[in-house]
């Protein structure tokens, strides 16, 4: 069981920041994040796009961003836990008892969270019947490739993860790689590859169909994929793989007893705290009359919601505002000398 | 103001006026439609927009841009005549435009 001043749900640039104003004012926290990297939507949608209204910064990436936030908390020893998403949420005593889906437990006065839109999960196929055979026959990711040889296996999706599973399994197994449409968005020099694999009949390539339906008893057997003119294909197969990129979900964020609207959780804007006393919620995830899904707003939020932690967290002691430019104690923490 | 017509996969429509400027999925979301969800808040990344645009309206629209077909490829169920509905200005030509909404956006 991990005891923190204050737990914070989602490694995007509110949290990240939020983290800093947690750490500055002496209080420690740790992060929890489902994606497998720092950055939330910054770094999984648009790493590369220019954003123009950071304060003080004309331009820069989704990426940059990220990896000024990461330094700007360089100086402060703060725990990530990554492809770890936050489950249960139990009141306990004074305290809240949290607990991921990897067992990971928590024991914290504060909660906060930055969760943008949700969590990140892969896109799924539409036909109810994948459920079934899902981690079975059916999957989203790959953890172990070698169960896959020797056997059919059936790739949907146009991007750059279909083609490079495709490319790759294509030595060892029977390769199926199915897509929407006949252009593919991976790189140029992936497409080529895997073009030369079609040629070679190293791959079986269908474009323009769709998965219509699956079909198995303990495990799948057979698909049908369905052409834009209404044609039927009926292909046996082993293992099917969707690479549909992800989108996000509010997930288990809404059996927390909290006040949601919309995907978007109400808050107080004196201290952005939710209907539940020690849970706070800031940036995107928030809103409260006015709200503006800005970056520059999702700072502004962290920061008062730190101050409000530091009562729940030091209820014996009188939290006292200071400025970076001139505070001892805050230029301690942050390790710079004072003058 | 031009008119707009969203019809739910349940098949309840909707008619609205929409003002210049606006995209289909902001004069959607403002409107509180339920159909459209626009995560990602229209910079086109999260195809949750998703469209069907009525087909004698599919070639009337300004073609897409490069990435727009690339995001549909995630959309739920696309299909031919599928737009994201943050890439479709309002402006007076789309007067009468009727757009069907998926059976959900994820």
């Amino acid at each position: 069981m991990i005891k923190t001043d204050a737990l914070i749900i989602g490694a995007g640039p509110t949290g990240l920041f939020t983290a800093h104003q947690l750490k500055l004012i002496g209080l420690n926290c740790e992060i929890v994040d489902n994606l497998d990297k720092i950055g939330g939507q910054c770094i999984e949608l648009y790493p590369d796009k220019p954003i123009y209204d950071i304060p003080a910064i004309p331009e820069c990436t989704g990426e940059e961003l990220t990896n000024n936030l990461i330094n700007q908390l360089k100086p402060f020893d703060i725990k990530f836990h990554l492809s770890e998403r936050v489950e249960e949420v139990k009141k306990n005593n004074e305290n809240w008892k949290v607990k991921t889906n990897k067992g990971t437990e928590f024991i914290t006065p504060n909660i906060i969270i930055a969760g943008g839109v949700g969590s990140f999960e892969p896109r799924k196929f539409s036909p109810k019947e994948c459920e079934k055979f899902e981690n079975k026959s059916i999957f989203y990711s790959i953890k172990d490739k070698t169960i896959f040889k020797g056997k059919t296996v059936s790739i949907f999706g146009g991007g750059d993860s279909a083609l490079d599973w495709a490319i790759e399994l294509s030595k060892d197994s029977a390769v199926n790689l199915i897509h929407r449409r006949d252009e593919f968005r991976g790189a140029q020099a992936t497409v080529d590859k895997m073009n030369e694999l079609v040629k070679s009949n190293k791959i079986n390539l269908f474009t323009k169909y769709q998965l219509k339906n699956v079909s198995g008893k303990e495990n799948l057997e057979s698909i049908e994929i369905e052409h834009d003119n209404k044609e039927i294909k009926n292909l046996k197969t082993d293992y099917v793989l969707g690479f549909f990129g992800l989108i996000m979900q509010l997930g288990p964020i809404a059996n927390w007893g909290l006040n949601i609207d919309k995907k978007t959780i109400n808050v107080d804007t004196e201290k952005f705290e939710t209907n539940q006393k020690g849970i706070y919620a800031v940036g995107d995830i928030c809103t409260y009359p006015g709200k503006l899904k800005l970056i520059l707003s999702g700072f502004h939020e962290g920061a008062l919601a730190a101050r409000a932690c530091f009562k729940l967290a030091r209820p014996n002691e009188k939290y006292k505002f200071e400025f970076t430019t001139s505070s001892k104690s805050i230029k301690n923490r942050l390790g710079v000398k004072s003058d | 103001m031009p008119k707009i017509t969203y019809i739910e996969h349940n098949g309840k429509s909707h008619t609205i006026e929409i003002a210049n400027g606006l995209s289909v999925m902001e004069g959607a979301v403002q409107n509180n439609i339920p159909g459209i969800d626009a995560d990602c808040g229209g910079s086109m990344a999260c195809a949750t927009c998703h469209v069907y645009v009525k087909e004698e309206w599919f070639n009337k629209l300004p073609k897409k841009e490069d990435g727009e077909e690339d995001m549909l490829d995630m959309a739920f169920e696309p299909k031919k005549n599928s737009r994201l509905s943050c890439q479709l200005m309002v402006t007076d030509q789309l007067e009468g435009l009727v757009v069907n909404l998926p059976e959900k956006q994820v």
